[in-house]
């Protein structure tokens, strides 16, 4: 069935790997009428970008105390 | 060739630097207990990494370098670790399941749809959030509040940047069951992070 729960599992099984064409029309045409799914989808690339920048930040965990404000 | 004295200046002032080694010790023992769940297995194989690394410390000519060696040792470590006991980490797996399949249901109604408080927004400035101290901790506090099983996988494949092969071979996982619990994973650290961070700020 093609509800959110299925489509946000190909969003993230698309960060592991080739979809299908049938899956990539199902979560073209679903995120563009869902704002949750879409959101969602987004949102991935971007966990990605910040467990890595965790994982490389050097030198402890408070890089900058100065500046927090 | 012999750049040995160059990078034995640079290696034992690594290893002068205390605070620097012990917060880098911290950082190892946070990541090896998430991966095995076990806090004295993990201290042990923090141990195991540091000792190695200190001892081919004259090959680094920087910190980064160090870091990203001694954090490849202690990888290691874990992957064999982690083989060594697969098959209970595989028996504890299940038993986790239903509980964790009941959590991330609650984020969907019953037809498999968002719930509305828990339907995703759109995030604001996500890069502004990644040069804030205060975004790490709450970043940090979410990995540790996944599921142990879920914030292992998610940490081999995004931390470590394991591929798919290696993470089922040392976690005795399926195909399938490592996509079940990245997804999971995901939806569960993003909403986390939208909770304390992203809605918070708002």
């Amino acid at each position: 069935m093609i509800n959110c729960e299925h489509v946000t599992r190909l969003s993230s099984e698309q960060q592991e790997r080739r979809l299908s064409l049938r899956e990539r029309l199902v979560l073209k045409l679903h995120t563009l009428m869902c704002r949750g799914c879409r959101n969602f989808d987004r949102q991935l690339p971007l966990l990605r970008q910040a467990a890595r920048h965790y994982a490389g930040r050097r030198d402890g965990q408070h890089p900058d105390r100065d500046s927090e404000g | 060739m012999n750049r040995d004295s160059v990078g034995e200046t640079a290696g034992t002032d690594v290893i002068a630097d205390t605070a620097y080694t012990s917060s880098l010790r911290e950082q190892m023992l946070k990541f090896a207990t998430l991966q095995l769940t076990d806090p004295h297995l993990a201290e042990d194989a923090v141990q195991d990494a540091l000792i190695s690394a200190m001892n081919n410390v004259s090959e680094f000519a920087g910190r980064a370098a160090f870091k990203t060696w001694v954090f490849a040792i202690l990888k290691n470590k874990i992957v064999d670790i982690l083989r060594q006991r697969q098959r209970l980490v595989y028996a504890s797996n299940l038993l986790r399941e239903d509980e964790d399949e009941q959590a991330v249901s609650e984020l969907f109604d019953r037809n498999g749809f968002w719930q509305p408080d828990d339907r995703p927004l759109a995030w604001s400035d996500p890069h502004q959030a990644f040069e804030n101290a205060e975004f790490w901790q709450v970043f940090e506090t979410c990995l540790e509040n996944l599921p142990p099983k879920q914030a292992q996988v998610f940490m081999m494949r995004e931390f470590v940047q394991l591929d798919s092969e290696e993470i089922c071979a040392s976690a005795g996982l399926t195909l399938s069951n490592l996509h079940v619990l990245l997804h999971r994973a995901r939806l569960r650290l993003r909403d986390c992070l939208e909770m304390h961070w992203f809605k918070a700020g708002a």
